[in-house]
């Protein structure tokens, strides 16, 4: 098993494969289970992406009902066809918030790698199959991809909010994304690698302070900042950028933040945002 | 490495709102549903940490009680769970603790119905994944994914070689296995994970074992 962001991507520069294919081999290796099994649970996943996508576009109100109808909002304006920057930015944004809008009203996602960042790779995934008339199955293949990144910083630094802040979901979320959409715009392990070590460098501390101990303000919106990091950071990795400190370390870096963040910044709702008169004022309103 | 599976990371599929607090809740309490072998009558569920700060916006509680009830982390019906939990007449009592743990997302479990009775402790690392810690105050180090038998005996010489007979007998392999107690000759737990599925008439088998108090079977 790799365990290290280094050594997946010799395994796959030696193996002349990407980085999706050592996922799927060492899927295969530590469960028993055949390659099409393992592709076919993918691809269901990937369907649950899509419908969590598609309901929050039709607009859906939070378990809260303090939030939602966002990802309606930014669909809506896209249609209007005058956006400042890109639609398949802008279409990655409104799939993130769209798929948190639904997560937060208690709908079915696909955790990836966290439900409180679920829109992150969705977001990003679904706006370029768009933007390059692509099938399903490579975009599914892809996931792997993620999924391999994930994996490494999974068990190298954590993924929960509780144990490492924000940085460690939306990070987390965001550096999968980076990775996959790299690699699936023909960027090499390297480069692919290089997206992850980008785009979770600018989530470094990033703290998790939940209005109200929900998983709704600021949880959504920053999917849509994971989302479009992603695809800013894939950017630059295709351009031939790399991040000054590698990959492993910048993965040990979040870890270290993660360990030495106050709890009142780890999914206690007793800092930040959630202690702001606004986010005193909701608790107030909800659970009192 | 706590994170063995792809799809651990992409993964669960999931009702909302957190991974770890409401699908990591859920399959605790179903882990400790099937350890506890019938539906509670009487459930106490203790929160530690972020769990008792944010359990209620992250949906923590229904998660967790509709575990115990059997749903599944993908199954809807875990928005409502505490109101099938009064229909099906289960008592329910969710205590917020203020004592730090030593895991952020931390819960105890106690269940109850007639005689049967079972303390658990689990927590939840993050994305889905958990790990039960604590059974009857033995320490205890499960994440549920593979088949686990676990056994409360009287610590005596014998019982560890009786029941490895027995699992023989039945052509079931062990990948791990732990023992734990709190004194000499005292009340001792066995842990034991398979390669694979128990089938329910080893259970009694193992029960026919001298000195064994109680089997429950883990199927992963």
């Amino acid at each position: 098993m790799f365990n290290s962001i280094q050594e997946l991507v010799a395994l796959a520069q030696d193996g002349g494969v990407p980085l999706w294919q050592v996922m799927l081999t060492q899927e295969e290796e530590a469960t028993g289970r055949g390659q099409d099994d393992i592709l076919e649970e993918m691809a269901g996943n990937y369907r649950v992406m899509k419908e969590a996508a598609r309901a929050g576009i039709l607009g859906v109100t939070t378990h809260s009902g303090l939030c939602g109808g966002d990802a309606r909002r930014l669909y809506d304006y896209l249609q209007k066809g005058s956006v400042l920057t890109d639609s398949t930015l802008l279409k990655a944004v409104c799939y993130a918030i769209a798929t948190n809008e639904v997560n937060a009203a208690m709908g079915r996602v696909c955790a990836t790698p966290t439900a409180g960042s679920a829109g992150v790779l969705p977001g990003v995934m679904l706006a370029m199959q768009e933007k390059r008339s692509l099938p399903d199955s490579a975009i599914v293949r892809h996931l792997f991809t993620a999924g391999a990144v994930g994996f490494v910083i999974a068990n190298r630094a954590g993924i929960s909010g509780a144990a490492g802040g924000c940085q460690a979901e939306i990070g987390s979320a965001s550096a999968m994304a980076a990775a996959a959409v790299t690699e699936l715009a023909g960027g090499t392990p390297g480069q692919a690698a290089h997206a992850m070590a980008l785009a979770l460098k600018n989530m470094l501390g990033l703290v998790c302070d939940p209005l109200a101990g929900l998983v709704e303000v600021p949880c959504i919106k920053r999917n849509a900042a994971g989302a479009a990091n992603a695809l800013v950071t894939a950017e630059m990795a295709l351009a031939g950028i790399e991040s000054k400190v590698p990959w492993d370390e910048v993965i040990e870096a979040m870890r270290q933040i993660g360990r030495t963040m106050p709890i009142s910044f780890k999914e206690t709702a007793q800092g930040g945002l959630a202690t702001t008169p606004t986010g005193e004022a909701w608790k107030q309103l909800l659970w009192s | 490495m706590p994170y063995r599976s792809v799809f651990e990371i992409i993964g669960p599929v999931m009702i909302g709102p957190s991974s770890s607090h409401t699908a990591g809740a859920a399959r605790l309490g179903q882990l400790a549903r099937g350890i506890f072998g019938e539906e509670p009558e009487e459930i106490t569920v203790r929160f530690f940490g972020s769990f008792s700060q944010t359990y209620r916006g992250h949906a923590t509680d229904v998660a967790v009680i509709g575990g115990l009830m059997g749903f599944q982390t993908d199954d809807p019906r875990i928005r409502d769970s505490l109101a099938y939990a009064k229909e099906r007449g289960i008592s329910v009592s969710l205590i917020p603790e203020a004592e730090p743990p030593e895991h952020p997302n931390t819960l105890t479990m106690a269940l109850s119905r007639g005689t049967n009775k079972l303390n658990v402790t689990g927590v939840s690392l993050g994305g889905g994944a958990v790990r039960l810690t604590e059974l009857e105050g033995f320490p205890l180090n499960l994440t549920g994914e593979n088949p686990a038998i676990l056994i409360l005996h009287l610590d005596t010489p014998g019982v560890v070689a009786a029941v490895t007979a027995r699992l023989a007998k039945n052509e079931i392999n062990i990948s791990h296995m732990g023992l734990s107690r709190r004194a000499r000759g005292k009340v001792a737990l066995m842990v034991i994970e398979t390669d694979q599925a128990i089938p329910p008439e080893v259970e009694a088998d193992l029960m026919g074992a001298p000195h064994v108090l109680r089997v429950a079977l883990l199927q992963g």
